[in-house]
């Protein structure tokens, strides 16, 4: 039996590289031996990527994308009629926004031990178009229940493209199909949901895989195990993925699955953050919800939008800043290019900018979930602030500065924030003035933390990284 | 002098900006629903007031009579007996009744229901999901007399709702109990350098009537004295605010007022188990998985385990 | 580094990993194959349909629809019942002991006792289900001259069935056509998809 089997195998290896790949990227790929808590993430936004095309396909058995029947077909039909049809759309709902939270955790692995830098910056690349991909995908998919807040969340998205100068309204009525979001929209809509954006998101994956097998895994203390081989060719601190990393995984999806079955079938909607309550009542071109917002997951970008106030009429500069917010973070390998990869070794600084981007990024996600009341308006204005002079922080921590450096920079940075705010002080109501003049002390603090504390202390020194991995 | 300022009351009177005798949300927070959907006979009581009273305007049609009948535990023959009347409105052409897997829908036309209720009543299916149990019990609860709406009622929750209160037999009629704030402005107009008008406010007077109208309290908010300005310039608005805070039945219904609750929180209940059937199931199902996880859980990591012994 | 590896003990904990996970694969996988068979839906949409046949003329049929397939309903005289026994030689099988037929309609009248001549049948080929053509003149030379006393012709290949939709020997279809469940609510009125045992 083992010997047909092994003439089989022979024959398909003539054939195919099927050996070949499984020694080259799962038992003779070589992974850093110290991998920590935060690298289950990247197996487990796979699972979730094949848990969502599987539950999808099930689902598209059931569903009709027409606006007439879509609603129902989600809340009758799926949801009652078919056996089992809550749970592949309750696990196709949480999936979504697990996906998102994986991909988050994912990503702030590689901000932490600078998985980005030399020679991984196109793996990063791959990262952030999967990342924007899987944004595309979760905002198309938004709009196929046709409930109220999937109709008005879809016609506030597709409206910012009308903001574009010149070609805006035509390249909105292009999208949409119509002049309004419609039945044409929601069929190309589910065109791309289904089709479309799935297999681009595959084609990312192999290639993000791919690009990553070529240079080796990363690891939490940023040190190339390449550098250091034994006799046999192999990284003394590596070990084979296959069975080391299989077995390891296999416990994270265990744990994960855990955490996922106790949504999906003791609390689906989250509190109204992975189901929205606006979103049980069917589409009304009539009615806008009160509260119109986007999924969690979307909030940090739509705060950033919000906050930007019109310039010249025009609401373009919000949707500039929002993709602006995405797009720099494209370029960051090329604008944190310091030598030591890992927070471990870094100055204490870099930690302390680090930890205020993490709260940036949750204060944003909650202010994008808050009605747009003028108080939390000027704080989301001054957490896009803080948001993008982060970037800027970690260009000038790229290596050790002259205090004259820190120093200039602080003041320029400081005055640049104060004049960006006098033609939102000049003429405004008492109230709005004091808000500004109390909330500008937001981004002052942190230009101070940042850029005055390294020109002081000695906290802006990165400590020597070891030759070999620690635990 | 006194002429003059009754004449220029009686030009700023008018402008008593009444406000809609909102639903103090604090009086709503007192209006908790009480879920439990293993209990059948609820649910039963719930599904004969939502046939009885809802379903000849709401439509549920994302439900089946079937699945409500095998949920319930109610005979089919008995659901086809007793639920389907409504049915009898909405034949099929062919004049053949419906059956009990047919969909809970409605006979009235939505061209019928906007002119007789302005807006299509909504469909019922998934209310309790989108409003909350909390919510539909405050509203099938504080039903009271309004003379000024079309159907005689307003309610608390929804304040100036299109629907009559179906429930009025039962729970009889109630009448709301309001407390008043009047705010009395005293401001004096004049011109700026530009020449456009500037309100100056010099006093600002609170009221409090309780709901019998009788003056409870009266504080002075603010005050500022401005020499500068002629008496005769002196302007006085007033706004009248109505807060809810309470209820009085005036006529007896059916039911007791503790029978009524009941009889409401069945409903509810009833509604939040037409939101989502599957819901017990499902809970019961995520026991049964959760447990299981934990067993591959200790297997898995027993497996880690043995063979990270190698790595050190 | 170089402590000996229990090789039987991974052995034993791979397998059982591998069975439990195997099981919780089984239970991922039911519901999802399960959730392709018919729905609420489709099953209410493929409830029993009531007929009235009271204005149906002797000879006659009507068509109508039950599960989305043409249920042929023949008010048959009775020189057509005589002349079924007739035509038994000429068929590949007279008693219906291939065929798909509710048991009180397994007889040569293929229907319940005490209305024998009311027929209630699918009316799809079972060769590869055309619907046929009612053929009731008798003695047609192209459809079997002497041996054809009325039935139904399939166009597209040739298949012959009798008046009670038995099948004739050299035609296509291999067996006779079949009978759904079916049962009188009163005299003029027939309930389709439903008899004393099943329900549908």
């Amino acid at each position: 039996m083992i010997k047909l089997l092994q003439a089989l195998l022979g024959w398909v290896d003539d054939r195919f590289p099927l050996t070949k790949m499984w020694k080259e990227h799962l038992s003779e790929y070589y992974a850093p031996k110290n991998f920590n808590f935060w690298y289950f993430f990247g197996s487990l936004a796979l699972l979730v990527l094949v848990l969502q095309i599987v539950t999808g396909i099930f689902l598209t058995m059931n569903y009709k994308p027409d606006a007439a029947l879509a609603f129902a077909t989600v809340e009758g039909n799926i949801m009652r009629d078919v056996s089992w049809g809550w749970l592949l759309r309750y696990m196709h709902s949480t999936g979504s926004s697990a996906f998102f939270i994986v991909v988050y955790l994912h990503m702030y692995r590689g901000l932490m031990y600078g998985s980005f830098k030399k020679p991984r910056e196109l793996l990063w690349i791959f990262g952030m178009v999967i990342y924007v991909a899987l944004m595309a995908e979760a905002f198309l998919g938004y709009l196929l229940p046709w409930g109220n807040m999937s109709y008005w969340g879809a016609q506030v998205i597709v409206n910012l493209f009308s903001a574009v100068p010149y070609v805006g309204e035509d390249l909105s009525v292009w999208i949409r199909g119509d002049f309004v979001v419609d039945d044409a929209t929601l069929n190309r809509f589910f065109a791309f949901h289904v089709v479309a954006v799935p297999l681009i998101l595959l084609g990312l994956v192999v290639a993000h895989i791919l690009a990553l097998h070529e240079v080796g895994s990363n690891n939490p203390d940023g040190v190339e195990i390449k550098k250091k081989k034994g006799a046999d060719g192999k990284p003394l601190d590596g070990i084979p993925f296959h069975p080391y990393y299989t077995v390891k995984d296999i416990v994270g999806v265990v744990v994960f699955l855990i955490l996922f079955a106790a949504v999906i079938f003791f609390m689906p909607e989250f509190n109204g953050l992975f189901l929205e309550h606006d979103n049980f009542v069917p589409a009304n071109p009539l009615s806008t919800p009160e509260h119109i917002k986007p999924l969690w997951y979307f909030t940090p970008y739509y705060a950033i939008l919000r906050a930007i106030p019109p310039m010249f009429d025009s609401q373009f500069p919000g949707v500039v800043a929002m993709g602006a917010a995405i797009v720099v973070l494209f370029f960051l390998p090329w604008i944190d290019r310091h030598p030591v990869k890992s927070i471990r070794y870094r100055e204490p600084l870099y930690t302390v900018a680090l930890m205020l981007f993490v709260v940036t990024f949750v204060v944003l996600a909650w202010l994008g979930m808050q009605p747009a009341l003028p108080h939390l308006s000027e704080l989301a204005l001054r957490f896009s602030e803080l948001y993008f002079v982060f970037f800027v922080i970690l260009a000038i921590y790229n290596q050790p500065r002259t205090k004259q450096y820190y120093l200039t920079w602080l003041a320029g940075l400081s005055l640049a924030i104060v004049l960006m705010d006098l033609p939102r002080y000049i003429g405004a109501t008492i109230e709005k003035q004091i808000l500004i003049r109390f909330s500008v002390f937001i981004p002052l603090l942190y230009l101070i933390v940042t850029l005055w504390l390294p020109a002081v202390t000695k906290w802006n020194q990165s400590k020597t990284v070891p030759d070999r991995v620690t635990t | 002098m006194k002429n003059k300022l009754i004449l220029i009351l009686s030009v700023f009177l008018p402008s008593l900006a009444l406000a809609s005798g909102g639903g103090g949300s604090a009086l709503l927070h007192h209006y908790k629903a009480d879920i439990e959907l293993a209990n059948q006979d609820s649910l039963r009581n719930g599904a004969k007031l939502f046939v009885n009273y809802c379903l000849s305007c709401h439509s549920a049609a994302f439900m089946r009579y079937k699945s409500v009948a095998n949920d319930l535990g109610i005979d089919e023959k008995k659901a086809v007996e007793k639920m389907l009347f409504v049915a009898d409105f909405s034949k099929k052409t062919e004049g053949e009744a419906k059956k009990i897997g047919a969909l809970m829908t409605v006979a009235m036309r939505s061209e019928d229901a906007k002119s007789w209720f302005g807006n299509p009543p909504p469909d019922l299916s998934v209310i309790a999901r989108s409003r909350g149990a909390d919510w539909l019990y405050a509203y099938l609860t504080t039903f009271y007399l309004d003379a000024s709406r079309p159907y005689g009622v307003n309610n608390a929750q929804f304040p100036n709702v299109g629907m009559p209160h179906v429930l009025w037999q039962l729970e009889g009629m109630k009448k709301g109990l309001f407390e008043t704030i009047v705010t009395e402005t005293t401001y004096a107009l004049s011109k700026d350098a530009k020449g456009a008008e500037v309100k100056t406010e010099l006093k600002v007077e609170e009221k409090h009537f309780d709901v019998n109208g009788k003056l409870k309290d009266s504080k002075l908010v603010r005050e500022t004295k401005k020499s500068d300005v002629d008496p005769k310039n002196f302007k006085l608005e007033k706004r009248e605010e109505k807060t809810l805070i309470g209820f009085e039945m005036v006529q007896e219904g059916q039911l007791k007022e503790v029978e009524y609750k009941k009889a409401a929180n069945d409903l509810v209940n009833f509604l939040v188990y037409l939101g989502e059937p599957h819901k017990l199931e499902r809970q019961k199902i995520g026991v049964v998985v959760i447990f299981f996880l934990l067993i591959l859980f200790v297997f898995a990591y027993l497996l880690k385990r043995e063979y990270w012994k190698d790595v050190h | 580094m170089s402590e000996s590896v229990d090789t039987s003990k991974r052995r034993f904990l791979t397998t059982l990993t591998s069975v439990a996970g195997t099981v919780g694969a089984v239970g991922v996988a039911y519901p999802l194959l399960a959730s392709m068979a018919p729905s609420a839906r489709t099953l209410a949409a493929g409830a029993p349909v009531e007929v009235d046949i009271s204005k149906l003329e002797a000879g006659a049929m009507m068509v109508e629809l039950w599960r989305k397939q043409p249920i042929w309903i023949l008010r048959r005289t009775k020189e057509t019942l005589a002349d079924l026994a007739k035509v038994a030689d000429f068929l590949s099988d007279p008693d219906s002991a291939k065929s798909k037929q509710p048991g009180y309609a397994q007889n040569t009248y293929r229907s319940t006792k005490g209305r024998e001549e009311i027929l209630v049948m699918i009316g799809l080929c079972t060769h590869l289900g055309c619907s046929p053509k009612h053929r009731p003149e008798l003695g047609v030379a192209e459809l079997g001259g002497n041996t054809w006393l009325g039935g139904f012709f399939c166009p597209c290949h040739g298949s012959r069935f009798d008046l009670a939709g038995r099948v004739y020997k050299g035609s296509p279809a291999p067996i006779n056509m079949p009978i759904p469940p079916y049962k009188f609510i009163n005299d003029t009125t027939i309930l389709i998809g439903e008899d004393e045992g099943v329900k549908a």
